[in-house]
C-alpha cells in the first residue's frame, strides 16, 4: 500500500469521532440494530460510530446484506433504533421528517401524479407559508436543474426510469433538508443513465452544498462523488470497517477524476477491502 | 406531444375493440396482414353467433315435436281420433291458441321482441294522451293544494327496463357510499381489520333472498306509518347489501397493501393523515378499489331480477315472474327476450364501468 494513503488513512482514524461539535452534522453514536427471528436475536449492527461533517459528501459502500440500508432507514427514521443514537446537528432524532431527505432505490413517485405535483407534494409541506407561485416556482427551478423544464406536466407514469430519478433528486433537494440520504439511487439504471445522473446529482449538490450520505455498489461512483468513503465491515454485527479521505478538489469533473494520478490507488484500496 | 382521438382508440378504450376491425373493412383500409386479424376478431365471433342461432333452432324444434306428439297422443287417449286430428290440423295451421307451450325458437323470440317494442309505442302513445288530457286539470289540483293525477296504467317492457336500471343505480350507490368509506377505515386500521373480520366473513356468502327478507322485515317497521310503496326501498337496499361485499373487501385490501415506498415517502415528507388519505392511499388503491366496484354493479345486476321478483318490484324481474304466471301462448319467447336484454345491458353496464376505471386509475395496463 502506498505511503500517501497510509498517512490520509492514519489522519482519519486519529480525526474520527474527534470533530469539533460545531462541524458535525450527523453524528451516530453506538448505534445497534437487533432483529428478532424465532432463533434468537439477529444483530445487523453493532457499536457504529460514525461522523458526518457539514458540507460533506459521505459514499458507503460494502457487501450486500452487511446491513448498509438498515443504517440509511435508520438515519432517515423509517426503522426504529434498538440501541445508542442518531442526532443531527445535536439533536437527537425521533422518527422521519422533512429535515432529511431521502432518495430512494426505486424512483417512489406518485405514479397518479405529474412531475410538478410529485415535488410540489414535498414542497407544499415544507413551505406552507410562502405564497402559491412561490412554491411553484421552488419546484419548477429543481425540475429545471435536474433537466426536466419540458415534462413539468408529465405523469410520472409516462417517465422513463432514469427521468423518474431525476424528479426524485429535484423532489428530496426542494424542500432543503439539512441531510440528504440517498439509498443506492442508480443502482437500478443502465450505465449510461447512471453517469448523466452522477453529474446532475453532482453539479445541484455543488451548489446547494447538502449534507449527503449515500449508499453504493459502484466503487467508481463512491469515488467520483465522495469526500469520504465509508466501508462496512460484512455482518452480522457489522460496524465501520475503514474510511478513506478522497482528496480530489472541487469542482470535480469525471475527466480530471479518472486522470488524476491517485485515482487508482483509491480504487485499489476500496477493492481490497471489499476482496477480504 | 398530443394525441388524437381517432373511432379505434375510443373503441378500444371502452373494450369494443373489434368494431374498428369492422369499421376498416368497410372503409377498405384493411390491409393484407391484418387479414387474419380481421378473421379471428370478427369472422369468428359472427360465425359462432350463427351457429349458436342454428342450434336453438334445431333445439327448439325437437322440443316441439315431443311436446306436439305427447299433445296429440294424449287427445288420441282422452278424446278420440277425431279430436287427435283436429288438434293436429289445428297446430298446423299455426294458430296460437293450440300451440305446444315449450322452449320458442329464435323467430318467436324476436316477433315477441317486436311486439313488446309496439306494445311499448302504444302505452307510451297513451300515457302522452293521458298526461295532455290531465295538463289543465292537474295546474288547478296543484293550485288547489291537491296532489296532481298521474298515469297509473300498465308500464311497457321498456319503462321496466328503466325502473331495474333504476333500482340498481340506487342499490349501486347505496354500496358505494357504505364499502369504499369502510373499506377505507377497515384497510388503515389493523385493529377494525380484526373486528369486522369474522363480520365480512359471516355475511358475505349470505344469499339474496335472505337478504331480501331481512331487509324487509326492518324497512316494513321503519314505513309502517307510510302509505308509500315500499317495494323500491326494500329492493335497492338488498340490492345494496348484497352486491357491497366485493368493494368492501378490494377497497380495505387495495387500502392496507399501498406500495412501502409511497408510504415512506408520505412519512418522510411527514404529511398529515388528511393527505396522506387523499394524496397517497387513495389514488393508489384506486385500481383496486374499481375493480370491486365493477364486480359489485354486475352482482348487484345478477342479484336485482331475483329481489324484484320478490319484492314485487316492477322491473325486469318482476316482468319475468309475471310472465312464467301468466302462461300465454307468448310468454315463455317473452321471458327469453327478458334473458338477453338482461345478458346485454349486464354486458354494457360492464364495458361502462371499464371505461370509467380506465378514465380515472392511473394503471393502464390492470384493467381488462
Amino acid at each position: 500500500m502506498s505511503t500517501i494513503i497510509a498517512d490520509t488513512k492514519t489522519k482519519i482514524m486519529t480525526e474520527n469521532g474527534l470533530f469539533p461539535s460545531s462541524e458535525v452534522m450527523l453524528d451516530l453514536k453506538k448505534l445497534k440494530k437487533v432483529y428478532p427471528t424465532p432463533k434468537g436475536d439477529y444483530v445487523v449492527l453493532e457499536d457504529l460510530n460514525l461522523q458526518i461533517k457539514k458540507e460533506e459528501f459521505v459514499t458507503i459502500i460494502g457487501h450486500s446484506g452487511c446491513g448498509k440500508t438498515t443504517m440509511l432507514s435508520m438515519i432517515a427514521g423509517l426503522n426504529p433504533i434498538s440501541g445508542g443514537n442518531i442526532s443531527v446537528l445535536g439533536k437527537h432524532i425521533k422518527g422521519p421528517g422533512p429535515d432529511r431527505g431521502v432518495i430512494f432505490q426505486s424512483p417512489s413517485l406518485m405514479p397518479w401524479m405529474t412531475s410538478l405535483q410529485n415535488v410540489m407534494l414535498g414542497v407544499n409541506k415544507v413551505f406552507p407559508h410562502a405564497t402559491r407561485a412561490q412554491r411553484n416556482d421552488i419546484a419548477k427551478y429543481y425540475l429545471q436543474k435536474v433537466g426536466l423544464e419540458d415534462a413539468f406536466n408529465k405523469k410520472a407514469s409516462e417517465l422513463s426510469q432514469g427521468m423518474q430519478q431525476r424528479v426524485g433528486i429535484a423532489r428530496a433537494f426542494a424542500i432543503k433538508p439539512k441531510v440528504l440520504l440517498l439509498d443506492e439511487p442508480f443502482g437500478m439504471l443502465d450505465s449510461l443513465t447512471r453517469g448523466e445522473l452522477q453529474d446532475i446529482l453532482i453539479e445541484i449538490w455543488n451548489k446547494e452544498k447538502i449534507t449527503a450520505v449515500m449508499i453504493t455498489h459502484d466503487v467508481d461512483e463512491a469515488i467520483f462523488l465522495a469526500d469520504r468513503v465509508v466501508m462496512m465491515t460484512s455482518g452480522p454485527k457489522a460496524k465501520i470497517g475503514d474510511i478513506l479521505k478522497i482528496d480530489f478538489e472541487r469542482p470535480r469533473t469525471r475527466k480530471s477524476v479518472l486522470e488524476h494520478e491517485d485515482y487508482y490507488k483509491y480504487r485499489k484500496h476500496l477493492i481490497d477491502f471489499l476482496e477480504h | 406531444m398530443k394525441q388524437s382521438l381517432t373511432l379505434g382508440k375510443v373503441t378500444k378504450f371502452i373494450g369494443l375493440g373489434f368494431f374498428s376491425t369492422l369499421k376498416d373493412l368497410f372503409t377498405g383500409k384493411l390491409e393484407k396482414e391484418d387479414f387474419k386479424n380481421f378473421l379471428r376478431k370478427t369472422v369468428v365471433p359472427l360465425v359462432s353467433i350463427l351457429l349458436f342461432i342454428g342450434l336453438w333452432q334445431m333445439g327448439a324444434k325437437s322440443l316441439y315435436n315431443i311436446e306436439a306428439e305427447f299433445k296429440i297422443e294424449k287427445a288420441l287417449n282422452d278424446q278420440g281420433p277425431e279430436a287427435a286430428d283436429a288438434l293436429r290440423d289445428c297446430m298446423v295451421s299455426g294458430d296460437p291458441s293450440c300451440q305446444p307451450n315449450t322452449l320458442p325458437s329464435p323467430s318467436q323470440v324476436w316477433g315477441s321482441y317486436k311486439s313488446l317494442l309496439r306494445d311499448h309505442n302504444i302505452i307510451s302513445a297513451d300515457k302522452a294522451a293521458f298526461i295532455e288530457k290531465t295538463a289543465a286539470l292537474n295546474e288547478k289540483r296543484v293550485a288547489d293544494g291537491k296532489d296532481a293525477i298521474t298515469y297509473t296504467g300498465r308500464p311497457s317492457f321498456v319503462d321496466q327496463i328503466f325502473r331495474s336500471l333504476k333500482t340498481v343505480f340506487a342499490g349501486f350507490l347505496l354500496a358505494l357510499f357504505i364499502a369504499v368509506p369502510l373499506g377505507i377505515f377497515i384497510g388503515l386500521s389493523p385493529t377494525l381489520k380484526s373486528s369486522f373480520n369474522w363480520f365480512i366473513q359471516i355475511f358475505k356468502p349470505v344469499s339474496p333472498v335472505v337478504w331480501y327478507l331481512l331487509v324487509f322485515m326492518i324497512v316494513k317497521t321503519l314505513l309502517i306509518d307510510s302509505n308509500e310503496d315500499s317495494s323500491f326501498t326494500i329492493s335497492f337496499i338488498s340490492v345494496g347489501l348484497c352486491s357491497m361485499w366485493a368493494t368492501l373487501v378490494n377497497t380495505a385490501m387495495g387500502v392496507s397493501s399501498v406500495d412501502k415506498d409511497f408510504i415512506n415517502v408520505a412519512k418522510v415528507l411527514k404529511l398529515g393523515n388528511f393527505q396522506k388519505i387523499f394524496k397517497v392511499v387513495l389514488p393508489s388503491s384506486l385500481p383496486l378499489i374499481f375493480t370491486g366496484l365493477k364486480i359489485t354493479l354486475s352482482v348487484a345486476w345478477m342479484v336485482l331480477i331475483a329481489i324484484e321478483l320478490l319484492a314485487q318490484s316492477p322491473g325486469l324481474g318482476l316482468f319475468v315472474w309475471e310472465e312464467f304466471q301468466n302462461g300465454a301462448n307468448d310468454s315463455n319467447a317473452k321471458i327469453i327476450v327478458a334473458m338477453f336484454v338482461i345478458g346485454i345491458i349486464g354486458f354494457l353496464l360492464d364495458r361502462l364501468m371499464l371505461t370509467i376505471q380506465n378514465w380515472v386509475s392511473f394503471d393502464k395496463t390492470g384493467a381488462i
